[in-house]
């Protein structure tokens, strides 16, 4: 009950903010449409470098599409919904988080549902064109297990990337520094992992695998959909456990998240 | 039994000291020296359920600390808080739904959307009723006249418009204790009387307990039954207006308009504080001669048109209570 | 007159900068990620092929760094303080100010573009090349043509700031036709991939576009892929374009102002 209550409100917050956006429906339509090309212009050019060196080691242009629409779409709805942190260390300043306090309701849910910003969603349009068409490329089976493990991939990348966000957000409460080095670990992040992990020199690989696991989430379970043994040898059956990992680390950052709202309480800062 | 109960609160902060320079960014990286602040030293009062309260006080002085306590966003290094029966700070989600709170310089309304949309959200946001939240609204648009306001966006509003909607929004869940914060800030006189009606009207009618901190002493005397002054984290007062101008034996005034220009005879108790043409004011102590007393023998011995008797306005009265206290 | 705003926005820009030590730092680190993993992935396609390229590898990782260290001399925002003076409506004192006001705002670009620039890119070349390994100037010759070809550059950016700028007359945010812009330069000019590597096709078409005069050619100059006697056309090339993106800005800053001025501001 209650989380469904949460649930309902949390969908009333979004339903807010994209009605406040529509206001500017002009300056939101373009802005959409320069975004798109920014993205488009990244899927782009893995074509054309494909196009001019045949193949990326032992993949193909299908295969290399297909792990960059999973990255690509978890980060965009991971991107858009957490819109909210990224306003968090500004609403520390100006107060305005004292307001979200006041309120009967959990302050991670409230940031939340500040802000879903659309024009972020952006990047989504791209993600899917590429899943779809490598889907077509690669003959895959969308058996049920592939089929959910598709979108239990998603789900995991765009955990992790949102747990990354308020892990960031979190760190606003103890320090007013400016915290842009965490949005290299983020968006370096999603550069990194719409390619093969594969490619990399091992420790840039091992980051990205064990120490902030993005490839992990996303390239694990590429591999079991699309049917290919991994060249680093992991077995089978953790490509298919590997999404669960993102969804405990953003647990996990939620919780770390609930330790800064107590200390916010306790200085008042 | 006390709706609040406020006992022996203390609050420090610690300021982190900033260094000039790259060299003092360095050295503060590397340790950090801090000043430590005492908000709240030993606040102690208790509020019985329907009072409306006037908090006032310098800035600094540790009002918005007290104020963040009860709301449940501060907690305290020690003493005791409870309302309603609750710790806010420990209870926080159970107590703030018993609360309201308006910002005079924040509002708390969605900005670009129209006024009912916020309104909306705030009734999902609070879990209210829906025969409750119609109620209240339809009560609040007759009373405000904010029928108008419904359909405009929030930026759209001007500020005496946007604040009453700020006031109907917190009051939406029927909150047992309403807190304000500067609500008359910046506010045109007519907006300003308006505004202290409907907060003195919902204080009666439905005992909302009513904490109001301002600037404004008008505010406190339009409505105010109570008042409490705090300083460097002391409660310096806590009781009436009246008896607060009583304990202040301040000066009063009496304004002469006199038949002819020329200097007055005036009482030795008394003195002679400005002299405008016919016009003259004296300045007395009650407690050395009484007005009634001054009068007669003025009368006695000038010739005189027209008489009246000055008191000084609230906010001398509070700001000669702050200078008798050493406050700064 | 110009001058003298010139040296006033690169010195407020230069302090406002160097108050912001740390978003600097920052922004160097992202680079410099941004750079190594560029290059990964570039060394990782020619790991993957043995047939010649148009664009030797390590040519590539050359031209991927100085694209790091010149990021901030691209064309990807607009001014902000001219954004929040026409927001304001305090857009009408420009207006009675005693000099050409295209001018003005053009130099007002140009050292919104080279303060930032000049922070970022040393000390990022100076790590490249130390740290990265990344190539001198294939010769003298090229060094030189590069510099001149750079300027060149750092000009055609500052006039498609200023499109940009007096577009804001129109559009109040500016916001969508930048974001707009901003996508076109990234692919066009080379920053995503480096244009020898598109397919040939494309290549008259990319050759015509003004965008690779910010990127594209003076770093094919600097490595001795575009050879440096031909430093000529391909200044000529980003000229034509500055003079265009100038007489566009100026047309459409006279008819803004016309608007602006019936409007009453």
């Amino acid at each position: 009950m209650s989380v469904v209550d949460s649930l309902y409100v949390y969908g009333r917050f979004l339903t807010v903010s994209v009605r406040a956006q529509m206001q500017y429906r002009a300056s939101f339509l373009m802005q959409l449409g320069g975004r798109l090309i920014v993205t488009a212009g990244e899927f782009a050019a893995i074509l054309i470098l494909f196009d001019r060196f045949g193949s990326l080691l032992e993949w193909n242009v299908y295969q290399v599409a297909f792990i960059y629409g999973i990255v690509n779409v978890s980060f965009a709805v991971a991107d858009a919904l957490t819109t909210g942190f990224d306003l968090f260390g500004d609403m520390v300043k100006t107060g305005d988080f004292d307001r979200l306090l006041l309120r009967p309701r959990s302050t991670a849910l409230q940031l939340a549902g500040q802000e879903l910003t659309l024009r972020r969603i952006s990047r989504l349009t791209p993600g899917i064109v590429a899943l779809i068409w490598a889907s077509t490329g690669l003959d895959l089976h969308w058996t049920i297990p592939n089929a959910a493990l598709l979108v239990a991939s998603v789900i995991g990348g765009a955990s992790l990337f949102a747990s990354l966000i308020v892990f960031q957000a979190t760190l606003a409460f103890w320090t007013t520094e400016t915290l842009e080095m965490m949005n290299t670990v983020t968006y370096g992040g999603v550069e990194t992992t719409q390619y093969p992990i594969n490619i990399y020199r091992p420790w840039f690989r091992n980051f990205f695998t064990f120490g902030i696991p993005l490839a992990t989430v996303s390239y694990f379970p590429a591999l079991a959909i699309m049917g290919i043994p991994d060249p680093l040898g992991t077995p089978i059956w953790f490509q298919y456990v590997a999404p669960a990992i993102g969804v405990g680390v953003l647990v996990i950052s939620l919780q770390v998240w609930r330790i800064g709202v107590r200390h916010y309480l306790s200085t008042g800062s | 039994m006390p709706q609040i109960i406020v006992e022996n609160l203390v609050k420090h902060f610690r300021v982190s000291q900033r260094d000039t320079g790259i060299f003092g960014a360095l050295r503060g990286l590397a340790h950090r020296r801090y000043e430590t602040v005492k908000a709240l030293d030993g606040v102690t009062f208790e509020i019985g359920s329907g009072e409306l309260l006037g908090y006032v006080g310098p800035n600094g002085a540790g009002k918005s600390t007290t104020v963040k306590v009860m709301s449940g966003i501060l907690v305290p290094d020690s003493g005791r808080c409870e309302i309603l029966g609750l710790v806010p700070w420990k209870d926080r989600s159970r107590h703030v739904r018993h609360l309201g709170v308006v910002f005079g310089q924040r509002t708390q309304l969605w900005w670009d959307l129209p006024v009912i949309e916020s309104f909306d959200l705030l009734r999902d946001i609070y879990r209210v009723p829906r025969h409750e939240y119609v109620k209240n609204l339809d009560e609040f648009v007759a009373v405000m006249g904010i029928e108008s306001c419904l359909d405009t966006p929030v930026r759209q509003l001007s500020l005496g418009q946007r604040m009453r909607c700020d006031l109907a929004g917190a009051l939406l869940h029927s909150p047992k204790l309403l807190f304000l914060d500067e609500p008359t800030i910046g506010m045109d006189a007519v907006s300003k009387v308006a505004f202290r009606q409907f907060i003195k009207r919902f204080n009666r009618e439905r005992e909302t307990t009513v904490i109001l901190t301002t600037h404004d002493m008008n505010d406190i005397e339009a409505i105010c039954d109570r008042l409490m002054i705090i300083n460097s984290g002391k409660l310096l007062y806590d009781g009436g207006l009246d008896a607060l101008r009583q304990q202040m034996s301040f000066e009063r005034s009496l304004v002469v308009e006199m038949t002819d220009a020329g200097s007055p005879k005036v009482h030795p108790a008394a003195q002679l504080a400005m002299m405008n043409g016919r016009r003259v004011h004296i300045r007395f102590d009650p407690k050395r001669i009484s007005a009634a007393a001054l009068i007669s023998d003025f009368t006695a011995h000038n010739d005189v048109d027209d008489l009246f008797v000055e008191d000084p306005p609230i906010e001398e009265i509070i700001a000669r209570f702050y200078e008798g206290n050493g406050v700064g | 007159m110009a001058l003298v705003s010139y040296w006033a926005v690169i010195s407020a820009r230069f302090r406002s900068l160097l108050q912001y030590r740390s978003a600097a730092l920052a922004g160097l680190v992202t680079q410099i990620v941004w750079g190594i993993i560029r290059v990964m992935i570039f060394q990782a396609f020619y790991s993957s092929t043995t047939t010649g390229q148009p664009m030797s590898g390590r040519d590539v990782e050359t031209y991927i760094w100085l694209g790091q260290a010149f990021l901030a001399a691209l064309p990807w925002n607009i001014d902000t303080d001219l954004r929040s003076l026409i927001r304001s409506g305090g857009i009408g004192y420009e207006l009675v100010r005693p000099v050409d006001l295209h001018t003005y705002w053009m130099s007002r670009a140009l050292a919104w573009r080279t303060a930032p620039m000049l922070m970022r890119s040393i000390p990022l070349l100076v790590f490249a090349f130390i740290v990265m390994g990344m190539a001198p100037p294939a010769t003298v010759a090229a060094g030189a043509a590069f510099m001149i070809s750079m300027c060149a550059a750092i000009v055609l950016s500052s006039a498609i700031t200023t499109f940009l700028n007096v577009t804001m007359l129109w559009t109040i945010t500016g916001d969508g036709i930048t974001q707009l812009t901003f996508g076109l330069v990234l692919i066009f000019s080379g920053m995503l991939v480096p244009l020898p590597l598109f397919p040939d096709w494309s290549q008259p078409l990319i050759n015509a576009m003004p965008f690779r005069g910010l990127v594209d050619t003076p770093y094919r100059l600097y490595l001795g892929h575009i050879p440096a006697s031909d430093l000529p056309q391909h200044l000529a090339h980003q000229l034509f374009w500055i003079l265009a993106f100038v007489v566009a800005g100026r047309i459409a800053l006279s008819r803004a102002l016309r608007r602006v001025v019936v409007q009453g501001g």
